[in-house]
């Protein structure tokens, strides 16, 4: 098992922290793991992504031609990075940050409105926990449990008492992920 | 002996850190730059002081850093910096300082893209200033490249170690990818800082308080008016360098018993080069890779020892071919040697190397 995942947004989205909380929990489940991200002047608003790898064997490269699972969370990011994906692969974006919608009849393509479910739960900082809530229903190769370890990890203990709230944005996100047939 | 640590995700640069607090460092002194500035930020989270007793300082420039380790390190004590190379082009003074007046020190560079401040993005373009000496005269200081997060944590003790039995500052030459990747990571034991008693039995050389010992003053000056003396220190200097070029030579091989085309690469982009063995393994070319470790001195004995089934070599760089020459000078330019580089921040995919070798086995 070899699992090749591009997460792309805009900064501030929360693009790299969704890609540590699957690395942690890939480690969890004693799979080795990379995490490179774009470390360029990204900030809130800019462009922001990270490489994430998650396998059962030694990981020789941690850069990528291709990917298996990409996560493109804006119209720039969906443009740089849809060529990406290995056929057959896996395409999850949000509606809300991507209008055109992307055209390509050899991948799996999902769709979430994180966005306006994240507002509807008076919550817009969720947003990352609902899109990896739909990635973990579609492409299941870390357990959900170990994602919730993760968060007891990687949250500072002063932001514990935000942890429910995380937790049912993965559970709604895993509800409102839906399949696009093109 | 790893079932019963404890693994970590970290960054490159953190492992540094926790590296430099478990090895017993005494001080870390440094200015912060992009993209190593995690080292001083995790030391600063990890306040040292409290618990080890090591210092931990932001200097007001790389110039400043360096200095205070050419004081730390004279007194015997086990003092490091970390920065990217314009950072440690600035520094290179001090280093030959250190050099010229046998000062151990650890120096850690995360390369960026150059020349000039150049982008903020991974490179490694400063492989000859940190292998033929960035300052001025003759002088060697061993480098090691490491090439994942685990090699950032493992190689700051070996550093240490190296930089104390020759008296030499050490570099640790990484890059922006190691530095800014996360990997799981097994940190070093704790081991305590040397006691003043240790230090004055292990560094006799130190300048440490003469009065406790009545001993002579020990002096560090690199400056020496009568050239018949200064040829004697560099002598004196360059036995040593052939020593260490004779002992400490560090490489690791993948699939190289029987390879009849060899990627040379070192840090980040041997990674890259590991994948692209393993992807024309499997499509039947005998192809291997040569990981230098040690960049000075060059692993030149593995290299020719692993040459008889070689027909052609590829180096392979983040940069416009610097380790090219150290690998032609090697084996006396017995087999043709070829070069693929990015640069200025540019990092290489597995298969823009895989592209590269098939266009030399197809040649």
């Amino acid at each position: 098992m070899k699992e090749e995942i591009i997460i792309s947004g805009f900064g501030g989205q929360g693009v790299l922290s969704m890609g540590k909380l699957i690395a942690y929990a890939g480690i969890a489940d004693n799979k080795n793991v990379t995490w490179l991200p774009a470390y360029g002047a990204e900030q809130r608003g800019g462009t922001a992504n990270v490489t994430v790898i998650v396998s059962d064997q030694k990981i020789y490269s941690p850069i990528l031609n291709t990917c298996t699972t990409a996560i493109l969370l804006n119209q720039p990011s969906l443009e740089r990075f849809l060529p990406y994906i290995k056929p057959g692969g896996t395409l999850i974006y949000d509606t809300f940050g991507i209008q055109i919608p992307p055209k390509r009849d050899d991948i799996h393509i999902y769709e979430l409105n994180a966005m306006d479910t994240a507002a509807e739960m008076r919550n817009i900082k969720v947003f990352n926990m609902l899109i990896l809530g739909g990635l973990l229903r579609v492409r299941p190769f870390v357990k959900l449990e170990n994602i919730k370890e993760a968060l007891f990890k990687t949250l500072p203990k002063r932001h514990h008492d935000l942890i429910p709230i995380n937790l049912e944005a993965l559970k709604k996100g895993m509800e409102i992920v839906k399949e696009i047939n093109n | 002996m790893e079932n019963n640590r404890e693994c970590f995700l970290m960054k490159g640069n953190e492992a540094i850190a926790h590296a430099a607090v478990r090895c017993g460092c005494d001080g870390y002194f440094g200015y912060p730059i992009t993209p190593q500035s995690e080292v001083l930020e995790t030391l600063s989270q990890l306040k040292p002081w409290e618990t080890t007793g090591m210092v931990v300082l932001q200097a007001e420039s790389e110039v400043a850093a360096i200095n205070m380790l050419y004081g730390g390190g004279a007194s015997g004590k086990r003092v490091m910096t970390s920065s990217s190379s314009p950072g440690v082009a600035l520094m290179q003074e001090g280093i030959s300082y250190m050099a010229a007046v046998e000062i151990p020190a650890v120096i850690v560079n995360v390369q960026r893209g150059g020349p000039g401040l150049g982008t903020i993005q991974p490179g490694q373009a400063d492989y000859l200033q940190a292998t033929v000496g960035g300052g001025n005269g003759d002088y060697n200081t061993i480098v090691l490249a490491p090439a994942s997060v685990q090699d950032m944590a493992d190689y700051v003790d070996i550093a240490f170690q190296l930089a104390f039995k020759y008296r030499n500052p050490t570099f640790i030459l990484s890059d922006g990818v190691i530095g800014q990747m996360m990997e799981q990571v097994y940190l070093p034991p704790f081991k305590p800082r040397r006691t003043e008693e240790e230090i004055g039995t292990e560094c006799p050389w130190a300048a440490n308080g003469y009065h406790l010992t009545q001993r002579k003053p020990n002096i560090f000056s690199s400056l020496e008016m009568d050239p018949k003396t200064m040829e004697q220190r560099n002598t004196r200097l360059q036995q040593k360098y052939a020593l260490m070029s004779k002992n400490e030579q560090r490489a690791t091989t993948f699939l190289c018993d029987d390879a009849e085309y060899l990627y040379v690469a070192f840090g980040s982009v041997s990674r890259c080069a590991e994948e692209a063995v393993v992807v024309l393994r499997n499509r039947g070319h005998k192809v291997g890779l040569l990981r230098p470790i040690s960049l000075w001195p060059f692993p030149k004995d593995c290299l020719n020892k692993i040459l008889p089934t070689v027909k052609e070599i590829l180096v392979c760089e983040m940069n416009a071919g610097q380790m090219i020459n150290d690998v032609k000078l090697s084996i006396n330019c017995q087999r043709p040697v070829y070069h693929y580089g990015r640069t200025g921040g540019v990092v290489p995919t597995p298969d823009e190397l895989i592209e590269a070798m098939i266009a030399l086995i197809k040649q």
